[in-house]
């Protein structure tokens, strides 16, 4: 691991002071991710400034019905929290989804969506190609080993899939970003937070170098009824998803209201699929329906060598996630 | 480092300074076997160390110090006991655990959070130590599994472990048993996992095997020992409600 200098600090404006100013550095939270990276050599960082005291680990109901979850609280918190269980259980099955026990208790919220991929050519400082980690070496992946890359939204420089559970069920309920910088905060919608990868891979989200993440906020959800995390992956547990399905529907009286569909580890940033979201709309819940919503979601997949498979898999993932959400599985 | 020619700045601090910047509570006057190892350890590591450390590898950061580019302050309790220390700030738990601490029970399985044999708790969380830098832990109370006895006595967990043959070659062991402990509290706690089919209940669900199998699924077992693991993780729980009743 490279050297750095280490800060603790334990105000938000005192953080974002830190993260500015020459050299490269990081805010440090759980570590699960980025000291995984330090280790091998692909991040870096001269400076490395640690949040883990700033007051961000609420979790607390917003005066519409909405949620704040605080940046720093832990994502088996956020899980496990009452409000998050009773109202937001497809965020709660998405998160237990992921990792393990002991990762979730230190994994915070903030660091869940500032994830890096684990595609194996960023993850391995030795692989002479790699547009995210030394842009311009051009993409392992691309003729490579692609088994776990992306069929959706790609480039030519960066295949590359987006490896959170959460993020995908947040950017099925719509969650908004509040985040802080030297200008002021401001709140980017989920949609918006990630990138496509692009020309430039090596940028994984909207997020500025020294701005920090606040809180996460989900508006009031009409989605707790009839919602479903469904993960697919090479083991039962402790594992990225090959594909999985964040799906949730408002029905009333039997009829689909409306409904999010959302999928990850198939796409650079968590993938909704709004025309299969459209068709439903006004139907019945119905098997049929769910199907063809399964068709639509990969009219527009662009497979490469070694994961066509994940064309059919997301499909069936879709019909099947839709059926146990609808309550017909 | 035999065919190098380190410069004057990268190798100028004793081996002496180096350690007590490492560790000043470590106060040991035999050179036990493990001593010897963590101390070669750490000079032959010096090329790596001295360069935060540069120039005042053996000025003790004050407490409270906000700042640094060598070592920093620490002050946690392990085991029930209080250790300050000042310590290079790349260092992981796990690392401060078994190569400062002596304390070898808590296992270096992958180094990258994929096994859980590092498994320890902080704050009673379970969590990988491999992946926890060590400075965090600023006022941290850690548990290994060397603090789970009471005395000579095993706590139930252990005790389990050996009835119902919960390992073969043992390395995953503490790390399993630690994690199985914080289990059984979060499940006690009304947890959930992903196999819960109700998540919207946060009363105490029934600990049925498969909860067992993914809640113990941070922890690699290349023996293979999970039926074993199970059924001891089941008969603590089991056991342990009784002791409630």
């Amino acid at each position: 691991m490279n050297p750095f200098n280490f800060r603790r600090v334990s105000e938000s404006d005192t953080a974002i002071s830190a993260i500015g100013g020459p050299g490269y550095a990081k805010f440090l939270a759980g570590g699960t991710n980025l000291v995984d990276l330090m280790k091998n050599g692909v991040e870096r960082p001269e400076r490395l400034v640690d949040i883990n005291r700033l007051p961000l680990a609420k979790i607390e109901a917003l005066p519409d019905g909405g949620l704040r979850l605080g940046a720093l609280a832990r994502n088996s918190d956020t899980a496990n929290h009452p409000l998050v269980r009773q109202h937001y259980p497809l965020l709660s099955r998405a998160i237990l989804s992921g990792a393990s026990p002991q990762l979730r208790n230190l994994a915070t919220n903030g660091g869940n969506l500032l994830q890096r991929t684990r595609c194996w050519y960023f993850m391995d400082a030795g692989s002479p190609q790699c547009n995210k980690r030394a842009p311009g070496s051009g993409c392992g992946a691309l003729e490579g080993l692609n088994r776990y890359h992306a069929i959706f939204g790609a480039s030519e420089k960066c295949i590359a899939t987006h490896p959170s559970d959460m993020c995908v069920a947040l950017a099925a309920l719509d969650a908004m970003i509040r985040v802080r910088g030297p200008k002021g905060e401001r709140t980017i919608p989920i949609a918006d937070f990630h990138r496509l990868p692009g020309d430039t891979p090596q940028t994984d989200t909207d997020l500025g170098k020294d701005e920090l993440i606040l809180s996460i906020d989900l508006p009031k959800s009409p989605f707790a009824a009839h919602s479903h995390y469904l993960k697919v992956r090479d083991r039962a547990s402790y594992e990225f998803a090959l594909v999985s399905v964040a799906a949730a529907m408002d029905i009333q009286d039997g009829r689909i209201h409306s409904a999010r569909i959302v999928l990850g580890g198939v796409a650079h940033k968590p993938w909704r699929c709004e025309e299969s979201e459209k068709m439903l709309i006004g139907n019945r819940v119905d098997a049929a329906f769910f199907e063809d919503a399964g068709e639509i979601a990969v009219r527009n997949a662009k497979p490469y060598q070694h994961n066509a498979f994940k064309v059919g898999l997301t499909r069936l993932a879709v019909t099947k996630a839709l059926s146990i959400a609808g309550g017909l599985a | 480092m035999k065919d190098n020619n380190p410069s004057p700045n990268e190798c100028s601090e004793s081996s002496d300074q180096r350690i007590r910047a490492i560790d000043d509570s470590r106060i040991n006057p035999n050179l036990t076997r493990r001593g010897f190892v963590a101390t070669v350890g750490v000079l032959t590591g010096g090329a790596y160390l001295s360069k935060p450390l540069r120039g005042r590898g053996a000025t003790l950061v004050e407490a409270g110090h906000e700042t640094s580019t060598g070592a920093v302050s620490l002050n946690l309790k392990i085991n029930g006991q209080p250790r300050s220390l000042a310590i290079d700030p790349r260092v992981t738990l796990l690392d401060l655990l078994r190569e400062h601490l002596d304390l070898t029970g808590t296992k270096k399985g992958c180094d990258h959070g994929q096994c859980g044999a590092c498994t320890v708790l902080a704050n009673g969380r379970r969590i990988n130590s491999c992946l926890s830098l060590a400075v965090v832990h600023d006022g941290d109370q850690i548990v290994t599994v060397e603090g789970l006895t009471n005395g000579n006595e095993l706590h139930p967990v252990q005790a389990a472990f050996i009835e119902h043959d919960g390992f073969q070659c043992g390395y995953c062991t503490s790390g399993q048993i630690c994690s199985a402990v914080a289990l059984l509290a979060e499940q006690k706690r009304g947890d959930a996992s992903v196999v819960t089919e109700d998540l919207s209940s946060t009363d105490p669900l029934e600990l049925t095997n498969d909860e067992i199998r993914e809640r113990m699924s941070g922890n690699i077992c290349r023996c293979g020992a999970y039926p074993g693991i199970v059924a001891a993780v089941q008969d603590a729980h089991q056991k342990s409600g009784r002791t409630k009743a």
